[in-house]
């Protein structure tokens, strides 16, 4: 029930920035409208990041404790994460064409690292898929993730470099937006919308996880029962 | 300090145990020096026959054969492991689990140093690159690179050696993580080429010093759990 009204309040929050950062917010001056696809970009990138370290810490608690929840938690930001990260690239695409004249920057140091955030949790989601015994899948996701974790800052800090070294123009970058300078309005609705964000990202990941735990004690409830009709075979003979 | 000294020599045990067993069976090094070859050649064929811009191409082409051949390389090497549970085995010796992984990441990379000469050398002659002219850093370049695709090559290879998919996500999970190690061996080799003209060599080759820290670092604390299970 509490997580019914906490869904509501998140649908309600993100219509509401939705509705604000599209109709209530003027344009900016230098990118036009385009510049309004920011708010739920950044929004989801935030998250993005944020589930990959919940995913990580998640790893690191299920090798510490061994308790099973944990690695549940690990997969529900995991997915719930890719699916941010996937918007948050697709966003940027979509902000890059009329801003930048391409979909695709290759010096933008946050639009190459989260394409390789996708790439490294896909690969963690499929490993988990090919493991059924659900203790060794914590472990063998456990430790991915955390390497993944490790690999994201050397990946942001090396293609920084990677443009840093050449003195190359930056290109209107995104963090424009929290620069001190820009109206307080545009601040205001990126906090707003980083806020709805976060609403609806914990009720997802709280609804991913209840289906977690749901598969794991139906897998154990066919297992049981597995066992047992074994045992009344053996009685009835 | 003898404790580590202890480790040492056990992984050194380790690696030449595999050393041992690649000599007589012969079945990684030469088909995975056979698969770069083959890679290299295909990248001739796919931006030649201009002979400047397969030169502009060579570094990227050197690390991207040198990381698809890794895969195949850390791949080989637990696979030796697979056969009669050998894995489990050495897994139940009263010996650290970094020591196993020290053990299979010193294989692996000398595996790597003698490809990554081998094919620094056939780069220099099928893409016109003067590889002698800038020889040490090249070669600087080659070990650094060499200890981060075995680190992180073996660190994978432990994860994936028993699942179903195992060729298809070796790679899947190993070449995302390798891109900045990419990154960086593909900037060095270029600068060492045109002589660093712009003084940037030690700073990507510091990039692959922290990278190959930070992955020997991550593989050894991890590597155990896969023992356990």
């Amino acid at each position: 029930m509490k997580t019914r009204i906490l869904g509501i309040v998140a649908l309600v929050a993100v219509a509401a920035m939705v509705l604000i950062a599209l109709f209530v917010v003027p344009a900016d001056l230098n990118q036009g409208d385009a510049q309004r696809i920011m708010y739920p970009h950044v929004a989801s990138a935030w998250l993005a990041y944020l589930s990959f370290g919940v995913t990580a810490l998640a790893g690191i608690g299920w090798l510490w404790k061994r308790d099973i929840r944990f690695d549940a938690v690990a997969l529900a930001a995991a997915e719930i994460g890719v699916v941010f990260t996937a918007f948050a690239i697709w966003g940027g695409m979509m902000w890059g064409d009329p801003v930048w004249g391409v979909m695709w920057q290759w010096e933008d140091p946050r639009l190459t690292t989260t394409a390789l955030l996708l790439a490294l949790y896909v690969g963690y989601l499929l490993l988990r898929r090919l493991t059924d015994d659900p203790e060794r899948r914590a472990t063998r996701a456990a430790i991915v993730g955390i390497v993944a974790a490790v690999d994201i800052p050397i990946v942001h800090f090396s293609v920084e470099w990677w443009r840093g070294l050449h003195q190359t123009a930056t290109i209107g970058s995104p963090d424009r937006v929290l620069n001190p300078a820009a109206p307080m309005v545009f601040v205001g609705t990126l906090i707003g919308m980083v806020g709805a964000f976060t609403l609806a990202w914990a009720y997802l990941i709280i609804r991913r996880y209840q289906l977690a735990r749901l598969d794991v004690e139906r897998d154990e409830a066919a297992r049981i029962e597995r066992l047992m009709s074994a045992r009344t075979a053996e009685v009835a003979r | 300090m003898t404790g580590l000294r202890r480790e040492a020599s056990l992984a050194l045990a380790i690696a030449r145990k595999d050393a041992l067993a690649e000599l007589r069976g012969r079945s990684a090094a030469v088909s995975t020096l056979f698969f770069a070859a083959v890679v290299l050649l295909l990248f001739g064929f796919a931006l030649g026959p201009d002979t400047q811009r397969l030169a502009d191409a060579a570094p990227g082409l050197l690390w991207l054969a040198l990381v698809f051949a890794g895969v195949l390389a850390v791949d080989r090497l637990h696979l030796l492991e697979t056969d009669d549970g050998a894995l489990e085995q050495l897994a139940l010796y009263p010996i650290t689990r970094r020591a196993i992984y020290a053990g299979k990441a010193i294989g692996g990379f000398v595996v790597m140093l003698v490809l990554g000469v081998v094919v620094l050398g056939a780069v220099g002659i099928l893409f016109a690159v003067d590889v002698a002219a800038a020889l040490l850093p090249l070669l600087v370049t080659v070990v650094l690179g060499a200890v981060g695709i075995a680190a992180v090559g073996t660190f994978y290879a432990g994860v994936t050696v028993r699942l179903r998919a195992r060729e298809v996500m070796l790679p899947l999970l190993m070449l995302p993580v390798l891109a900045p190690l990419l990154l960086g061996a593909v900037k060095a080799t270029s600068a060492a080429l045109a002589g660093d003209p712009f003084g940037e060599l030690g700073a990507w080759l510091q990039l692959l010093v922290a990278f190959d820290v930070i992955m020997v670092v991550a593989g050894a604390a991890t590597y155990g759990y896969l023992l356990e299970d």
